[in-house]
């Protein structure tokens, strides 16, 4: 791991409605707990929400991990996201405002990506999908 | 988790007391449609102050009902949209573009008020 951790990791199984508000639920009571301004709270939990809803949507089922983190001194909050679904066949496609293959907004991942600080996405095309994303405390 | 809808004159006010999952937030949106035309509804509020955050699908069912009440005859305000959530959404590039939105309730039901006095809407007295 790249960063210290601060406390245990959170991890929230994912695979119904209620999980993903459970996932925000976590994460904003994790950043709270590092000290984060409201605004940045509500930044974490709606990323949160974002992946943990591409998760039940598109792989069914899958993982939230949920990290306090510490870089020399820097305190931040880690996301991950990550399932064994069927993966993203083209991932700069899928990282453009307003392309889905649900009919929904597009607007999930590149959201994701403008909300938090750090974005990272890897996806094997059939064997799931991780996404990590982090946000620093100012 | 139910979200109660009291019915004040010619207004629905749905009042979120908690956070919703996705199947609440769909079934908000059917129960709104429906009893809109039941009651004979010229307004609908729907009160998100509790709401700490909007995501991708929130958005689009909150356009839905209003859109679908427009559609019944009646109009919808969303009020109580936190600056932090705000913040968020305009971040994540969502819009209520459409959708009429006012600081507080008391905002909502004036907006309300105003434009069942407007011109071309016929006017009724309730209450
Ligand atoms: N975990 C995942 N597994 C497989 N495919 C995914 C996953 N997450 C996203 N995708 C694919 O990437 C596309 C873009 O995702 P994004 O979240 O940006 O938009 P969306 O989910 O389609 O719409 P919105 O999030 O605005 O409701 C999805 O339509 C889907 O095809
Ligand atoms: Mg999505």
């Amino acid at each position: 791991m790249r960063f210290a951790l601060i406390a245990d990791e959170v991890r929230v199984a994912i695979d119904s409605d209620a999980d993903i508000v459970s996932a925000r639920q976590k994460g904003r009571g994790l950043a709270s707990q590092c000290g984060f301004p409201s605004t940045d709270l509500a930044v974490v939990a709606t990323a949160i929400s974002e992946l943990a809803r591409n998760i039940v949507r598109y792989a069914v089922r899958g993982e939230v991990i949920l990290r306090l983190i510490d870089d020399n001194g820097r305190r931040g909050v880690e996301v991950v996201a990550t399932d064994d679904g069927p993966g993203i066949p083209d991932i700069t496609l899928a990282m453009q405002d307003g392309y889905s293959t649900s009919g929904s907004l597009g607007l999930g991942l590149p959201g994701v990506r403008r909300l938090m600080d750090e974005f990272e996405i890897a996806s094997d095309f059939g064997k799931g999908t991780t996404v990590t994303a982090r946000k620093w405390k100012r | 988790m139910q979200v109660p809808i009291l019915k004040q004159g010619a207004y629905l006010i749905a009042t979120v007391q908690s956070a919703l999952t996705d199947e609440d937030l769909k079934q908000l949106r059917d129960t709104l449609v429906e009893r809109v035309s039941v009651v004979r509804a010229r307004g609908v509020i729907v009160d998100v102050t509790a709401l700490d955050v909007i995501d991708s699908f929130a958005t689009r069912t909150l356009r839905d009902v209003a859109h679908m009440i427009r559609l019944r005859g009646a109009e919808t305000v969303i009020v109580g949209i936190q600056p932090e959530v705000a913040f968020s959404m305009v971040k994540l590039g969502l819009t209520l573009e459409g959708v009429a939105t006012s600081l507080d309730l008391e905002e909502g039901l004036a907006y309300l008020d105003r434009k069942g006095k407007g011109p071309g809407h016929e006017v009724r007295t309730h209450r």
